[in-house]
């Protein structure tokens, strides 16, 4: 499985964070500080793949933004590449053409798109189409307000 | 109480960026959280969510917002979906199975996982899936179960994904998913089968009983994979020409697992694995993505053997791709079957070492190890050259491992001695301080060894030190060559090395330059010293400068220094009338006997390297007492002398352990002037057992021709090295009785 996603500037700051285990935030916080110095300490036209403890940490930069994914010793580190295309491939369908203020400005919505596409450290739907559907839908849904509650709230 | 109206999310994101300094931004900060805590504590103004987005994001600045925990609780029981969408992305951030605070959302799960919209419906799912304790999991596991049957695909394939975390807590429930997860496999739609696979394996990894079952459905996924594989274009799932890559990887995952020792499954699987790894599209990431996890899966099970020389030329394939990615995993993987298929990976070799010359540091590590996994007897030649060529030009990190790989495949597979110690003697002066501690002693235990090539070695370090005395262990070996085979250094003529003219002053002289320089540590000094000391019975003009240097120590800041070099001064005036004695004489004559000995004590994980300087004497008696020679933590030397003729006599040494720890690695070996003759005879063992369970005996034949009596005094020197530290010992004997 997945073990977390994290997005960070070129400065190390932090964008998106999201954990698939249980982990105090003092862990979190070390692991942030781990990840953004090992991966913006690495030279150029160095592969895409490090070691980390146990796991094996996947990387890739977008323009102004870093991707880095870590995945358990048996996850195929290739795939992980993909995935985290896949994912910018996403955020740039939904924001048209997307960079760093985008994700900032709309953090909320990235976490959104990511919990349409991976769920408990593994992928949910292998569809680009359905993940953008889902998501214009819920946003559709979140602007129609009470209309489509038919339970109180308790 | 009129409060502030709440800024909505992006206009508090860009006053927190336009703030110019940390203390500004903190300033922004605590206003905005002061006001958020305010709007939590009002009713409901519809600006709830915004509220609590707000608070998300200066969490991800890494500010404390543990305030924000109950507001999750309440918005996640909103019947607004925007305010429900926020308070379960705030609950998934803030909360974690270890706070009350997520037991209070229990009951909120259980209402919206059965809840008419889909997407609330989702919601509950997924925040169930990142933070589900193991008792939420227990008490929604029946309904987890319900949904799996009985759904649309788009809850369906959540519902998989909860399982399997709901079994990563809670073991025993995988039970309780494996039927549905087993009709799932019939499901057409991608999302869902590739959620229902991910159960199965998780599934099959946890059990036994699973797996058995589990193994039937091979067919039924040879046919799912199949269909992927040959099927036309799909643009719903098309990646690069690759038909759903992400399904196709979980699926040969799960197949890998099936067919682990199972020749039935294997045999199932071979024809379609077959057909992916000839058939897959490799000139992208993704393709390789896919012939990658075919590959593993073919090395795991038990195929056969064509099929495995197909998977391992696959990855000698990706070693020449372009994509250092593909060369690195290539690399990995070939690690992983170095040992179980050494063959087939041989003859990638050339390929591997070139990697040794990679730009990139992780395909050179990879290279490297991979590297020395392939040293074998017969390309240890061409395998050395290519290891000290990559030891002289890699990155500081990577020097450890290579020099101490590089020494145990010289050890293994040496083809001659003389070889073995250049190799050693390279890696020293290229990488000496990368070595690892035991490098020393054993260096000089092979030199002892070696005794045809005691000239040329002596020879060689002498010249090694004269062009660099930085690197430590290199200088003590060389050191402790000079002090032991300085008399072969001095006579200059050795057919292998080019000839040289090597006065004492020469050899003299590179000694003190150890001493003096700053670069030396206290070891290596304590090397030096004792080398100078030793060649003061191996030469003959120089001893009033070997005496000057000796008692400058004498006054020297350490200790260990000053220590032995005042005990050497000792010797010095005790036996100066002796040491001068050449000629027979009724008078005295010293004979300095100087045993080194290494002691490797696991319990302490400490290298002790006696020296005793025993002076002996030669004197006829009638019994042959023993005599404790050193006692120290327990560890003890004897001696017994016996006189075998008016010339010759025997020393037994015998070392023996009485403390708790074990001891290993014990070795003496010993050095005498021109005039006596030193014989010794391989030791007993070299391990000392804790609690005296075995002892250590070496004998020691010496032969003193020029018969020359020897006075009836004796001192002992103990030098003792101990890893990271240099402790000496000095014991003075005051009699040797029976000589």
């Amino acid at each position: 499985m997945m073990r977390f996603l994290l997005l960070f500037s070129r400065q190390g700051r932090l964008r998106l964070q999201k954990w698939f285990t249980p982990m105090m935030d003092r862990e979190k916080k070390k692991i942030i500080r781990d990840m953004t110095t090992m991966v913006l300490s690495r030279q150029p036209r160095t592969c895409n793949f490090m070691q980390w403890k146990d796991l094996k940490i996947i990387y890739k930069r977008y323009a102004s933004l870093y991707f880095c994914l870590a995945i358990e010793s048996q996850e195929n580190e290739l795939l992980a590449l993909e995935v985290i295309h896949r994912y910018v491939e996403l955020l740039d369908k939904y924001f048209g053409n997307v960079c760093e203020l985008d994700i900032i400005f709309n953090f909320e919505k990235a976490y959104f798109i990511l919990d349409e596409f991976l769920m408990g450290g593994e992928i949910q739907e292998t569809s680009k189409q359905i993940v953008n559907r889902s998501i214009d839908a819920s946003d559709m849904l979140q602007e129609t307000l009470e209309e489509y509650m038919s339970k109180p709230a308790f | 109480m009129s409060m502030s109206p709440s800024v909505p999310l992006q206009e508090m994101i860009r006053a927190i960026r336009s703030a110019r300094t940390q203390c500004e931004e903190r300033g922004v900060i605590q206003r905005e959280c002061a006001a958020i805590r305010a709007q939590f504590r009002q009713a409901d103004n519809g600006g709830r969510s915004h509220n609590l987005a707000k608070l998300l994001y200066v969490h991800m600045l890494g500010y404390p917002a543990h305030f924000g925990q109950m507001e999750c609780v309440r918005m996640i029981a909103s019947s607004r979906y925007s305010e429900k969408r926020v308070g379960y992305l705030g609950a998934m951030m803030l909360l974690d199975e270890k706070q009350d605070a997520s037991l209070l959302i229990t009951n909120s799960i259980k209402n919206d996982l059965s809840h008419s919209n889909q997407y609330v419906q989702s919601l509950a799912l997924c925040t169930l899936a990142c933070m589900g304790s193991a008792e939420m999991c227990r008490d929604l596991a029946p309904e987890i179960d319900r949904l799996l049957r009985a759904s649309n695909s788009y809850i369906k394939k959540k519902a998989a994904l909860c399982a399997v975390h709901i079994v990563r807590k809670v073991h025993e429930l995988g039970e309780l998913f494996a039927p549905a997860a087993r009709s799932l496999l019939s499901e057409k739609n991608h999302g869902v089968l590739h959620g229902a696979v991910v159960l199965i394996t998780e599934l099959c990894e946890r059990s036994s009983e699973s797996l058995e079952r589990f193994r039937k459905t091979v067919p039924d996924l040879v046919q799912i994979m199949k269909g992927l594989v040959i099927s036309g274009y799909s643009p719903e799932h098309d990646v690069a020409g690759i038909s759903d890559p992400f399904l196709q990887v979980r699926l040969l995952r799960l197949l890998r697992i099936l067919g682990r020792n199972n020749e039935t499954a294997s045999d199932a699987m071979n024809d379609l694995l077959a057909q992916v790894a000839t058939n897959t599209d490799s000139t992208k990431t993704v393709g390789n993505a896919v012939l990658y996890e075919t590959v593993l899966t073919v090395l795991d099970i038990k195929s056969e053997s064509g099929l495995r020389v197909l998977a391992v030329n696959i990855l000698g394939r990706f070693l020449l791709n372009n994509d250092r990615n593909i060369r690195y995993i290539a690399m990995t993987s070939l690690q992983k079957i170095v040992g179980t298929d050494h063959n087939a990976v041989q003859r990638h070799r050339g390929t591997i070492v070139d990697c040794l010359k990679d730009q990139d540091a992780s395909v050179k590590r990879r290279a490297l190890d991979l590297s020395l996994a392939l040293v074998s007897a017969s390309n240890i030649r061409s395998m050395m050259k290519e290891l000290l060529l990559f030891l002289s030009s890699c990155p500081p990190e990577l020097r450890s491992q290579a020099a101490n790989g590089i020494f145990t495949a010289a050890e293994r597979y040496a083809p001659s001695k003389r070889w073995h110690i250049d190799t050693i003697l390279h890696v020293l002066i290229t990488a000496g301080g990368d070595v690892r501690d035991e490098t020393v002693p054993n260096l000089i235990q092979l030199i002892t060894n070696t005794s045809e090539l005691h000239c040329y070695t002596v020879h060689k370090l002498y010249r090694a030190l004269l062009s660099d005395i930085s690197q430590q262990s290199l200088v003590q070996v060389a050191c402790w060559c000079i002090g032991e085979y300085g008399d072969l250094l001095l006579r200059g003529d050795c057919q292998e090395v080019e000839p040289m003219q090597v006065c004492e002053d020469d050899v003299l002289d590179a000694l003190e330059t150890v001493l003096q320089s700053h670069m030396s540590s206290t070891a290596t000094r304590g090397f030096a010293l004792t080398a100078t000391m030793k060649l003061s019975t191996r030469i003959t003009d120089n001893v009033d400068r070997i005496r000057s240097i000796v008692s400058i120590y004498g006054s020297c800041i350490d200790l260990e220094l000053q220590q032995r070099a005042v005990e050497y001064n000792a010797l010095f005036k005790k036996y100066d009338h002796m040491r001068y004695a050449k000629k027979d004489s009724t008078h005295f004559c010293c004979c300095g006997v100087i045993l080194f000995c290494s002691v490797n004590s696991f319990a302490f994980n400490v290298i002790l390297g006696f020296m005793l300087l025993l002076t002996i004497t030669f004197v006829s008696a009638p019994t042959a007492p023993t005599v404790t020679v050193y006692e120290k933590d327990g560890v003890t030397l004897t001696i017994v002398c016996e006189k075998q003729s008016d010339s010759a006599m025997t020393v037994t040494l015998t070392g023996f352990n009485s403390s708790d720890c074990d001891v290993s690695s014990f070795t003496l070996q010993a050095a005498v002037p021109k005039s006596v003759q030193l014989h010794m005879k391989a030791p007993s063992g070299d391990s000392l057992p804790a609690g005296g369970a075995a002892k250590v005996t070496q004998v020691v034949l010496l032969n003193n021709p020029n018969k020359v009596r020897l006075q009836n005094r004796q001192m002992l020197f103990i030098y003792l090295v101990c890893r990271g530290s240099t402790v000496q010992e000095t014991v003075q004997v005051d009699s040797f009785p029976g000589l």
